[in-house]
């Protein structure tokens, strides 16, 4: 074991100094050697720990390896070692593909866990599909994807963006909308699902604004101004945020600056935790809102257990647990638990065995893998704290299924997804009957 | 059941209180049954035991709501007693809310938090806005009057006549009369009183007052006309100060390109160096703020305010010194190959990237802004920021400090005959490779002074520079290479042509928008707006 941990350990360090071809290079050899002495599990991971995504994804990374470090206390899977692959793919979206090729064909991994953006998924799906991998995913996204080699931990828009939106109506009232966020596909496509969703609710088109702003925008002061201007309309007003990474920083100081305060236009985030909110002074900041579906703050023995252990492992008191990290959690476990149940780690036994695993998650309750590779989960709303955490003030009574094909958007109102055989189809129309969309 | 005898309880303690208007005390036992109410149900039962509290009162109401405000009040689970809880190490020491007697200290699982959202901070805002017109505090009356004037309660109409009788600060005054209008614009009061109240509010002139006014506008009847004719008033009259706001906002963004690439226009501009790793010079000065306010955190709180005048000195000095290290060891074998130099530096912007991510970790750093650079004021309705407003004065110094440096010492004397003319100069006996080096490092260092400016605005990551390098290079090409003055032009037209882009196109067209103007602009002036004339600009 001990000799399994160090050489992933040295690679990890030389792939973060030494990126790209050096890395791959040590990488590959240091863990051939690893390979010679003890037969190990391999656990691939793709998260980037270089360039923009890095402040995300470094955490990530962490969090598998951790995990991997109390499977293997308790013994690791199938009597053998976890060993962790990690690589970096430098925030590169076709270094993706290349760096999971390299996992999934030369490393020879049994799962892969990671990306972010969805352009980063996007880019290395046609690399698991042909390699047939599995690949676990574990952010927020726009759903409207299915894919048999793919599982999505992280929340579909029905899971985060629509219980958030019904809070605001019923506890806040709201009744005029602003949507505003980055420039690129999970923005845009869960707006128009919200827009959609909003209409069909009977909110007026002219009471709803739609803003986006580029990568990394910092200069908010008009947009802001904006903001403002459209809730003086007499209704009361909200500002639904899919704004994404570095710029939600200034974007909140701009807020603050303005005095905007939560109690007269709140601001409801569906990519802003507890990790984002650590470069901010949050006092300004107290009532705007978060919707996840886990939080640092949820009172639960086993979240309480995990946050303890996580500040061990990276020996940090001020380290914070977010969304994503839980979504590992339950991604891992699950992989875990399917491993075990098919007695090896080939693809396609350990794909048929997940549908179904139900392990338990971080805010007390059971999530299970369902047939369309999505999971199950509480969505909880949070208000934003001066200490930088969340107060949950809505939390759904039940788990809320994961829609990939979302019910408001015209082009996959009829799809479904069910890997099960025989269906065994990611984008099945109800309407011809057909597989394929 | 419960919520119903609460009801009937406020209902008696408020009869019995406008029986006798002396006895505004209410019994301990009362009142604190009254709080208990507080922490039973969810948010619309604890709204109504606020209102329940508010119609006893008693002087004590206002400070209990404000604790709970701020997230203090507790529920005992053993008793479902309410109280004021204090941390006390690991457990909480728990104070009886109405008379603030200690009533023992418990562990952290025996009692619940009772929870705030906006909409009780909302209703919490309103009741001791409307308890406390009468405070002997000028800054309470004014925020209380604030709070009743968003509340629109016609309830408070009787609180805010009384106020308004006995306000004497002309300003407050006002305000109290503005939250009486909006107060009588919700009231059943005859439509006489309505349309006075939507004139005054009319006469108000702001956007406040528009928003108020912009609900009664679908009204039916004379009401309605008045409310959509004043908010029409008031509209054009915005159109205005909306126009100035977007120049305010244009000088303010320029003034950040000015910051971000004034050191560029020394590297590039006068040395011709295509210098990359620019951005990162900006993101060492930030980092550089950061540090130093670590330290002022940990060893002298007290010196908190002076946190970015101790930065700037120390981000000109770290930032110059790699900036003079980068010189020393890479560029000065590049000079005359701008592709190579082009491709080494964006080499070592990445490597200064990564360094800075090794040592301080990738996630944003907080950089807290001093107390003088936060909030807001407004000038009519032009709402200022003091840290943009700093930003601009500060972008101004370094802009004036860097011209007089160049133009009235002896180092700016050399660096410019370097520049213009390298044989020469050495000939005269200049040592040009030492002045390529300052003139580098001064460029670096202007670079990491603007990082301490940037660190208030925009977050403190690794990735700091590079949302800046394109902007600083457009901004010293479209000035004009070679010339201070054209970066200062450029920057500021950059600024005010975005911001007026901004609410039409958008934030991303309205980037290419200015890129697409860039490039043509480019084609008719290939050298910038102010462009170097005679012999220098051949060499």
């Amino acid at each position: 074991m001990l000799i399994a941990a160090t050489p992933s350990q040295t690679a990890k360090r030389s792939s973060l100094v030494a990126k790209g071809l050096f890395g791959a290079l040590a990488l590959s050899m240091l863990s051939g050697t690893a390979l010679a002495q003890e037969e190990t599990i391999k656990v691939g991971v793709l998260h980037s720990l270089s360039g923009t995504m890095a402040i995300s994804e470094t955490t990530l990374k962490d969090t598998i390896l951790y995990l991997i470090d109390e499977q293997n206390k308790k013994g690791g899977v199938l009597g053998k070692k976890l060993e962790a692959v990690v690589v970096d793919p430098a925030s590169d979206w076709p270094l993706f593909a290349e760096k999971a090729r390299e996992l999934v064909e030369k490393e020879k991994v049994s799962v892969v866990f990671g990306c972010w953006t969805s352009v980063s998924r996007k880019s290395v799906l046609p690399v698991f599909k042909e390699l047939n991998s599995i690949l676990f995913y574990p952010v927020q996204y726009e759903g409207e994807e299915s894919e048999r080699n793919v599982f999505y931990t992280g929340a579909a828009p029905n899971q985060q963006a629509i219980p958030a939106v019904d809070y605001l109506a019923a506890e806040e009232g709201v009744e005029r909308w602003v949507l505003a966020g980055t420039d690129y596909v999970y923005p845009r496509t869960t707006n128009k699902i919200l827009e959609a969703y909003l209409k069909a609710k009977g909110v007026a088109a002219e009471d709803i604004m739609i803003n986006y702003t580029p990568f990394g925008h910092s200069d908010w002061q008009s947009i802001v101004a904006d903001i403002k201007k459209f809730g003086s309309a007499g209704k009361k007003t909200a500002v639904v945020s899919t704004i994404n990474g570095d710029a939600n920083v200034p974007f909140y100081k701009e807020l603050g600056n303005q005095g905007i305060k939560a109690e007269d236009i709140p601001v409801v985030a569906f990519s802003v935790g507890e990790e984002e909110l650590a470069g901010l002074d949050t006092g300004p900041l107290v009532g705007h809102l978060a919707a996840w579906n886990y939080f640092q703050s949820v009172d639960a023995p086993v979240n309480a257990s995990f946050i303890e252990g996580w500040k061990a492992y990276t020996k940090n008191d001020k380290r914070v647990t977010n969304d994503p990290m839980e979504a590992h959690y339950i991604g891992f476990n699950m992989w875990v638990k399917a491993v075990e149940a098919a007695g090896t780690t080939d693809t396609d036994p350990v794909i048929d065995s997940l549908i179904g695993v139900s392990v338990p998650n971080l805010s007390g309750g059971y999530s299970a893998m369902m047939p369309n590779h999505h999971i199950t989960k509480p969505v909880l709303i949070g208000e934003i704290q001066g200490d930088g955490q969340f107060e949950i003030v809505s939390q759904t009574p039940g788990l809320v299924v994961g829609d990939e094909w979302s019910d408001f958007l015209d082009g996959s109102k009829d799809l479904i997804s069910d890997w099960r055989k025989p269906m065994n189809c990611g984008n099945f129309n109800v309407v011809t009957g057909k597989c394929g969309g | 059941m419960r919520f119903l005898s609460i009801l009937i309880a406020a209902l008696w303690l408020a009869l019995s209180t406008a029986v006798s208007p002396a006895a505004a005390a209410v019994a301990d036992e009362d009142l604190k049954r009254l709080v208990d109410a507080l922490g039973v149900g969810g948010f619309s039962e604890a709204e109504a035991a606020i209102n329940a509290l508010v119609a006893t009162g008693d002087d004590r109401v206002s400070a209990i709501l404000d604790r709970f405000g701020e997230g203090d009040l507790y529920t005992r689970k053993a008793d479902k007693s309410v109280f004021i809880a204090e941390k006390a190490g690991s457990d909480f020491k728990l104070l009886d809310p109405v008379t603030g007697a200690e009533a023992g200290v418990v562990s952290k699982g025996e009692i619940e938090k009772i929870k705030v959202n906006n909409r009780i901070r909302r209703a919490i805002a309103a009741a001791v806005g409307s308890l406390t017109l009468r405070s002997p505090d000028a800054a309470i009356r004014r925020s209380a009057a604030e709070a009743v004037m968003k509340s629109k309660d016609a309830a408070a109409i009787p609180a805010l006549d009384a106020a308004i009788e006995a306000e004497t600060d002309p300003a407050i005054k006002q305000i109290m009369v503005a939250a009486r209008a909006a107060a009588v614009l919700e009231s059943d009061l005859p439509e006489a009183d309505k349309i006075a109240a939507v004139e005054m509010i009319g006469g108000l002139g702001t956007r406040d007052a528009m928003s108020m006014l912009a609900a009664y506008t679908a009204v039916e009847g004379p009401v309605g006309e008045a409310a959509a004719s004043a908010a029409r008033t008031i509209e054009s009259s915005l159109l205005v100060w909306d126009a100035a706001q977007n120049v305010w906002y244009g000088l303010s963004l320029g003034s950040v390109l000015l910051l971000a690439a004034i050191g560029l226009a020394i590297t590039f501009g006068v040395m011709g160096v295509i210098n990359m790793a620019h951005g990162e010079m900006v993101m060492i000065g930030a980092y550089t703020t950061f540090a130093v306010q670590e330290i002022i955190r940990t060893s002298a709180p007290g010196l908190f305010d002076y946190s970015l005048l101790i930065a700037l000195p120390l981000a000109f000095i770290v930032a110059g010194g790699i900036g003079i290290l980068i010189e020393r060891s890479v560029i000065r074998w590049l000079y005359g190959r701008p592709l190579e130099t082009l491709l080494a530096t964006w080499g070592v912007s990445l490597v200064l990237q990564q360094t800075v991510r090794s040592i301080f970790g990738a996630q944003n750093k907080e950089v807290g802004n001093p107390s003088w650079m936060s909030g807001s004021f407004t000038i009519g309705e032009l709402s200022i920021t003091w840290s943009r407003l700093w930003i601009i004065v500060f972008a101004m110094v370094v802009f004036a400090g860097l011209l007089a440096v160049l133009k009235r010492t002896y180092f700016g004397l050399q660096t410019r005959a370097v520049t213009q003319n390298r044989q020469m100069a050495s000939a005269m006996g200049i040592r040009t490779p030492w002045v390529d080096a300052f003139t580098f490092g001064l460029g670096s260092g202007i670079a990491g002074i603007a990082g301490v400016a940037l660190s208030q605005i925009d977050n403190v990551s690794p990735n700091l520079g590079q949302g800046y390098i394109i902007d600083s290079f457009m901004v010293v090409v479209f000035g004009g290479v070679g010339n201070l003055w054209g970066t200062f032009v450029g920057a500021m037209t950059l600024g005010v042509a975005n911001k007026f882009l901004e609410p039409y196109a958008g934030a991303v067209l309205g980037k290419i928008l200015l890129l697409v103007f860039i490039i043509l602009f480019i084609q008719k002036r290939p050298r910038g707006l102010f462009a170097l004339k005679g012999r220098a600009i051949e060499a």
